[in-house]
């Protein structure tokens, strides 16, 4: 082979970190199943007012509590007559979005927290873990009742008072992750060759520890959005008519025993949604965690 | 003419549990465009002077005392931005483990690519540039495709060359090399060495370069500081070191070599371990393994005898040597 042929060929196949992971992710049935379904449930909530689904707020005297396969309503309706399917897929979009919005909040704040703590260490460390500290003394549900009851019901208040919660562990796992990153030799490399502190945890600290932070709040998502339903069926979350998993599951609760099948469907969905992330979570833990 | 690097009574202590007197009383001397090479074995405080030179030691538990200076600038007067520019800018520095001294999730080119614009304030394409240039002179084979492959797609070799190409791409005057052929099998150690050499030609750098290897000093320096807990014990020429070595310890050390051992034969070993560093030596340090050492070893600090203009050696017999001439 000539010199120019063996330049030109290449030396292997390029794949970025980001291709492997999708790529050992697909080998993972249980994972690809979850995130269709997954998929579903996003796809739906976003387009629900494009879905040829009836308004979720249309009550009706006459047509309550219809089971399962009614003509018109093929999931029946709720207490006051209204449209299951479409309070449903509609109940989904707030659901959701209290569900991943907290971590995703939390995600940036307690990864900042946990890199500078981590980093620095010494006296910053101790200022930022202890006073996090404060708040693992409090269970996680009952610290989330607490600040929504303290600033009332509410869209707005829940997604405050679900942050508050999910900054503390994120927090630690970023410290922890951090403190590991921070004594290797190519953050010494890089203060060997001048990088200021800020350059070196934006550049190679985060760099090294977004992808476990990741995983871990990942695996809270499905927690949160337990959470999310348990303040609205405890009636310090969303407030009614607003059609939400949590508070359905609530308001339906006093048909338990006329119509149990569709009174289970809200804690099915909450059911179903959070095994989904939980699962995907655990995929996609193991599809970044390889071993160079 | 100023020294490229003049080290005075340097002193470093580390303070927790216990005090550890890392380096006591060093004192050495370094001109432009020379090979150094500190010799000493593990704990003898090698490492340590190097990072001293860049001012890694964390500042809470340790203490430096001394002068270090650095083409006539005070280091340990440096903070803040003039600190960052000197780290990188003036020095810069090769690790023993490549592997783990290379950022995993930054592709080669833009790890050099971004020191380089750091350091120089250039375009984004000019950075890149020079970053590819250093590859080819480190003689990474088709340096293109390698400016997007990450540290771990890498062999061993072709690491460290990387290494040394994000060290020398912001050109320093002095180049710290701490075992950088350690991790490396032999045959790839002598490419490193012999890399090594021609670019502090070409680039007329100074290099302190600290091994624990005879066999890599006598290959690589032009002259050899031999280092026991944390004094240089001898310095010389290479070539005066090997030929005519004063110190016990030095002597024992080349006499500890394996290249001269006929099979079967039992190795010269040097008896004896290094001592604790908890408290500074008021006697020689070597003496309780020194095979020739006399009372006065004991008693008090040994002498630092000059054999030669640049050549010193610290040992009580040196000096009686000399006085029975």
């Amino acid at each position: 082979m000539a010199v120019a042929e063996i330049e030109r060929a290449p030396a292997f196949k390029r794949r970025g970190y980001w291709a492997g992971v999708a790529r050992r992710l697909m080998r993972d049935r249980v994972a690809i199943l979850c995130l269709a379904i997954l998929a579903a449930l996003v796809l739906s909530a976003i387009f629900a007012p494009l879905l040829p689904i009836q308004d979720p707020y249309q009550a009706s005297m006459v047509a309550r509590l219809k089971p399962i396969g009614t003509a018109g309503h093929p999931l029946g309706t709720d207490e006051q007559g209204r449209d299951m399917l479409a309070r449903l897929i509609y109940g989904g979009r707030l659901t959701l979005m209290i569900g991943l919005m907290p971590v995703a909040i939390a995600f940036f704040i307690g990864s900042t927290l946990g890199i500078v703590a981590g980093y620095i260490g010494g006296r910053v460390n101790t200022l930022i873990m202890r006073s996090i500290d404060v708040f693992f003394a409090f269970p996680s549900v009952l610290l989330a009742i607490a600040i929504s009851g303290a600033l009332g019901a509410g869209i707005l208040n829940s997604l405050v008072s679900l942050s508050v919660v999910f900054v503390p562990p994120i927090t630690r796992v970023a410290e922890s992750v951090t403190s590991a990153v921070r004594s290797a030799d190519y953050i010494e490399a890089a203060r060997a060759s001048g990088g200021n502190a800020l350059t070196i945890m934006r550049v190679h600290v985060l760099g090294n520890v977004l992808g476990p932070i990741f995983v871990y709040a990942s695996s809270l998502t499905s927690v949160c959005m337990i959470l999310a339903a348990g303040l609205s069926f405890l009636g310090v979350g969303v407030k009614p008519p607003e059609p939400e998993w949590g508070l359905m599951l609530n308001t339906l609760r006093t048909a338990i025993y006329m119509n149990p099948m569709v009174a289970a469907l809200p804690g099915l969905m909450i059911f179903v949604t959070s095994l989904c992330l939980n699962l995907l979570s655990d995929g996609l833990r193991s599809a970044m965690n390889v071993k160079e | 003419m100023t020294a490229l690097l003049e080290l005075d009574r340097l002193n470093v202590t580390f303070h927790g549990e216990q005090t550890i007197h890392a380096i006591n009383d060093l004192s050495l001397r370094l001109e432009q465009g020379e090979m150094l090479v500190l010799l000493g074995e593990s704990g003898s405080g090698k490492s340590v002077t190097l990072k001293t030179l860049l001012r890694l030691l964390p500042p809470a538990r340790s203490r430096v005392q001394g002068g270090i200076t650095v083409n006539g600038a005070d280091i340990l007067a440096l903070s803040g931005r003039k600190l960052q520019e000197y780290r990188g800018g003036e020095v810069s520095m090769v690790f023993q483990e490549p592997a783990l001294a290379l950022d995993p999730v930054y592709r080669i080119g833009d790890q050099i690519a971004e020191a380089v614009r750091r350091k120089k304030g250039v375009s984004r394409a000019e950075a890149r540039a020079t970053a590819l240039d250093m590859l080819r002179r480190v003689r990474i084979p088709s340096p293109e495709r390698r400016m997007s492959n990450f540290p771990h797609e890498l062999s061993g070799g072709m690491r460290q060359r990387a290494m040394i190409a994000l060290a020398l791409a912001c050109r320093p005057r002095l180049l710290l090399a701490d075992e950088p052929t350690t991790a490396l099998d032999a045959t790839v150690q002598i490419q490193i060495l012999l890399l090594l050499r021609e670019l502090q030609k070409e680039f007329g750098m100074g290099v302190i370069f600290v091994t624990h290897d005879i066999g890599v000093a006598v290959e690589i320096s032009d002259r050899i500081a031999v280092m026991y807990a944390g004094q240089i014990i001898e310095e010389g020429s290479t070539h005066e070191i090997i030929r005519d070595p004063r110190h016990p310890y030095t002597q024992g050390l080349l006499a500890a070599n394996l290249h001269d051992a006929a099979p079967g034969e039992r190795l010269e070993a040097i008896p004896g371990v290094p001592p604790a560093l908890d408290a500074k030596p008021v006697a020689c340090s070597f003496s309780p393994r020194c095979p020739h050492a006399q009372p006065g070893c004991r008693a008090d600090l040994p002498p630092v005898v000059s054999l030669g203009p640049r050549r010193h050696v610290s040992c009580l017999l040196a000096q009686q040597d000399i006085a029975a001439q």
